[in-house]
């Protein structure tokens, strides 16, 4: 891995994420339905909880912020192995590794659209099943916008483990197994910003952490992803 | 065993108007080039020299080790030891150099089943930055004899199909590096003698093709190596 | 002076030193872990509030720091391998991760049976516990990559980026304590200020932390010599090798 996957070239690196988004995005409208499936677990999921338990407000009220965390988290992972799959399987990704483009700036594309698909869904449809869990509108809030901070980082931790576990056998539970354990800070951070609010402190600690590790991830995600792709392709 | 391509008897045939020839420099070289697959060695021992011009045939059964030669040639994966040079350089697997030249057609088709043979043809060509515009595109898919598939999804293409469209690119790209994977499995007797006249036109512009095949392939006027693996 | 680094690179010439250095670790962690065990359990006073229960402190710190040092150096050997390509480099971290794993979960388990007695739970989900089982997940994480791919360069790459990608989790362990107020206490060891415990206990601490050390360098390089063999298999060296 000695060689480098960044061009000093901010246009290049331009046009090979826009290449990336714009391919990914247009096959995703393409395959509607499966999104649409994604999203649907993601409700069922935040759904089953209240079924379980006593219908008291404040207890759901506390509920809401691990509960539909956990939910945003597994609809994240189902998502996953849609990133990289399809195109390992059809030499796409192999094309793709020799590309003169630069590698991290393509699989930042991928990211971005794998978000826009999956992460994105989740932060507008957050704040209605809030309600259904008697938030009130600073936890709203602060739920929101941790998980628009939350949800890319969980993106791009994600397509590191999901580029690991290509041509690897244990399917789901293998990058399950690889993938959580990176989850869990982003989990941590984000159900403990709304706990703070509903305890009467900020949530800004916990959401300027999260901000912070978007931040690293967007640098050092595109970089493992890439490493992880070439390994994948010997 | 070592390689060196025998000079043609007869002289080149030159193509009409051909772009300006590359430069010399272009040259791939193999020194001691050895592969592991699991616990034993593919193959070793392997050492080629082509320079602008000359053309290597790859032969051998199945499952001797022709893709992973090829593979290692374009820098797609690790030899076990031993040396690819591009350029008179030595070149690591995914290095820049390399990636700036190659153009790899493999087995497997690099086609998304949601999208159209012409815009899987140009969405590779862009990714290879060697855009091609719309006329340039149904030109190449005229050329391999997929114009009436055109706007239909790779999904509803046979196999033979699939596999022509990433070859459509030979039509217009400027790589010096070509290597080609099989690439007359998916071609008709007419679609052979178009890809030997590709690559004959490629070679005179001083380009480099390393070809692994089981039909034979008629370069005309080209200096041509075998190996068999 | 001249010093070739690469002497011992090849899998060839690293097994017999391998199994020169295994011998003397393990027999010094033998010797340690009497000593050790010796001052903490028989030599070493009662402690003022948590009477006996403190002395799983011999087992439970230096677990926990063998777990984190042995992740550190696993990330060391994988940025070796990746870099270098080295096949001996990848083998190394390949037998680091079982025993990092074990001291994981060793730490988790002392520290439950600690926690008992003196907090009343066995588990809280504070930020040093929740980080080392983040930890021996990642350890064991690395151990199921490795056996899910069959092509083993392949294994040890992919296994190489998954340790560097964790590593950045043991700094967050070890300043959990001072980040976030949470039931472990603070650090009592410190290279730069005086130690908080009395000296017995301390010195039991670190001899049982060489102990450890020595054990698990031991058993890591006894390791290493069963995945040479299994993976040189086939090699001209191998034919040759007269077994120790």
């Amino acid at each position: 891995m000695t060689d480098e996957v960044t061009a000093r070239d901010p246009q290049a690196i331009g046009a090979a994420l826009r290449w990336a988004l714009a391919r990914d995005l247009a096959i995703a409208v393409r395959t509607r339905g499966e999104l649409g499936v994604e999203l649907l677990f993601f409700v069922l999921v935040a759904s089953l909880f209240p079924l379980t338990l006593a219908p008291d407000p404040a207890l759901l009220r506390t509920l809401a912020p691990g509960v539909l965390w956990v939910a945003a988290l597994l609809a994240s992972l189902l998502a996953l192995p849609r990133l990289f799959a399809a195109d390992f399987a059809s030499g796409t990704l192999a094309a793709i590794a020799l590309s003169p483009r630069p590698l991290a700036a393509l699989v930042s594309g991928k990211m971005a659209a794998h978000w826009l698909t999956t992460g994105l869904p989740v932060v507008v449809l957050a704040p209605l099943i809030a309600l259904a869990y008697r938030a009130e509108a600073a936890d709203i809030a602060v739920l929101v916008a941790g998980l628009a901070l939350g949800t890319p980082i969980l993106s791009m931790l994600g397509a590191i483990g999901a580029a690991l576990t290509l041509g690897a056998r244990g399917g789901g539970g293998l990058l399950a197994l690889l993938v959580l354990p990176l989850y869990v800070p982003v989990l941590i951070f984000g159900a403990g910003a709304v706990g703070a609010v509903q305890a009467g402190l900020g949530g800004a600690p916990h959401l300027a952490l999260l901000a912070a590790g978007l931040l690293a991830a967007a640098v050092g995600a595109p970089l493992a992803t890439s490493a992880a792709v070439r390994i994948a392709l010997e | 065993m070592t390689l060196r391509p025998r000079a043609s008897a007869a002289s080149r045939a030159r193509e009409h108007a051909p772009p300006p020839p590359l430069p010399a420099s272009v040259t791939l070289a193999a020194q001691d080039l050895a592969a592991r697959r699991g616990t034993r060695l593919l193959w070793q021992g392997v050492n080629l020299t082509l320079s602008a011009g000359d053309a290597l045939v790859v032969r051998g059964a199945n499952g001797v080790g022709k893709t992973t030669l090829l593979r290692v040639l374009a820098g797609l994966a690790h030899a076990e030891h031993g040396s690819v040079r591009w350029r008179g350089a030595i070149v690591a697997p995914h290095a820049q150099a390399l990636r700036d030249d190659v153009l790899f057609i493999g087995h497997a088709p690099a086609l998304r089943d949601e999208l159209t043979a012409a815009e899987n043809l140009t969405s590779l060509a862009a990714l290879a930055a060697e855009p091609m515009t719309a006329g340039a595109c149904s030109d190449a898919l005229a050329a391999v004899d997929l114009a009436a598939q055109a706007s239909l999804p790779a999904r509803v293409l046979s196999e033979g199909q699939r596999r022509r469209v990433p070859l459509a690119r030979l039509a217009s790209t400027s790589r010096p590096l070509w290597i080609l994977d099989e690439p007359a499995a998916a071609l008709d007797a007419a679609g052979v003698r178009w890809l030997g006249a590709r690559l004959a036109g490629h070679l005179a512009q001083g380009g480099v093709a390393v070809v692994s095949t089981h039909a034979p392939i008629d370069v005309p006027g080209a200096r041509v190596a075998e190996m068999t693996l | 002076m001249n010093v070739n680094w690469f002497k011992y690179a090849s899998p060839a010439s690293f097994l017999p030193l391998a199994s020169r250095l295994a011998r003397g670790f393990a027999a010094a962690a033998v010797v340690l872990g009497i000593a050790g065990l010796a001052i903490g359990l028989v030599i070493a006073p009662t402690d003022a509030t948590q009477g006996d229960a403190y002395r799983i402190i011999f087992i439970h710190v230096p677990a926990a720091w063998m777990a984190m040092l042995i992740y550190v150096v696993m990330a060391g050997w994988s940025a070796l391998a990746l870099g270098y390509n080295t096949r001996l480099s990848a083998m190394m971290a390949q037998a680091l991760a079982p025993t990092g794993a074990s001291m994981a979960f060793l730490a988790l388990w002392t520290g439950a049976f600690w926690g008992r007695p003196t907090w009343g739970t066995y588990w809280a989900w504070d930020a040093r516990m929740t980080s080392t089982l983040i930890l021996l997940f990642l350890y064991l994480g690395v151990i199921a990559l490795r056996a899910a791919i069959d092509e083993p360069r392949r294994a040890d790459r992919a296994c190489a980026v998954l340790a560097l990608v964790g590593v950045v989790n043991v700094p967050i362990i070890y300043f959990s304590v001072q980040w976030w107020n949470t039931l472990h206490q603070g650090s009592s060891v410190s290279l730069t200020a005086a130690p908080t415990m009395a000296m017995t206990m301390l010195a039991g601490m670190l001899v049982m932390t060489l102990a450890l050390w020595c054990y698990c360098i031991g058993v890591v390089l006894w390791r290493v010599q069963a995945i040479i063999v299994e993976r040189e298999e086939g090699a001209a060296w191998m034919a040759r090798r007269v077994p120790a």
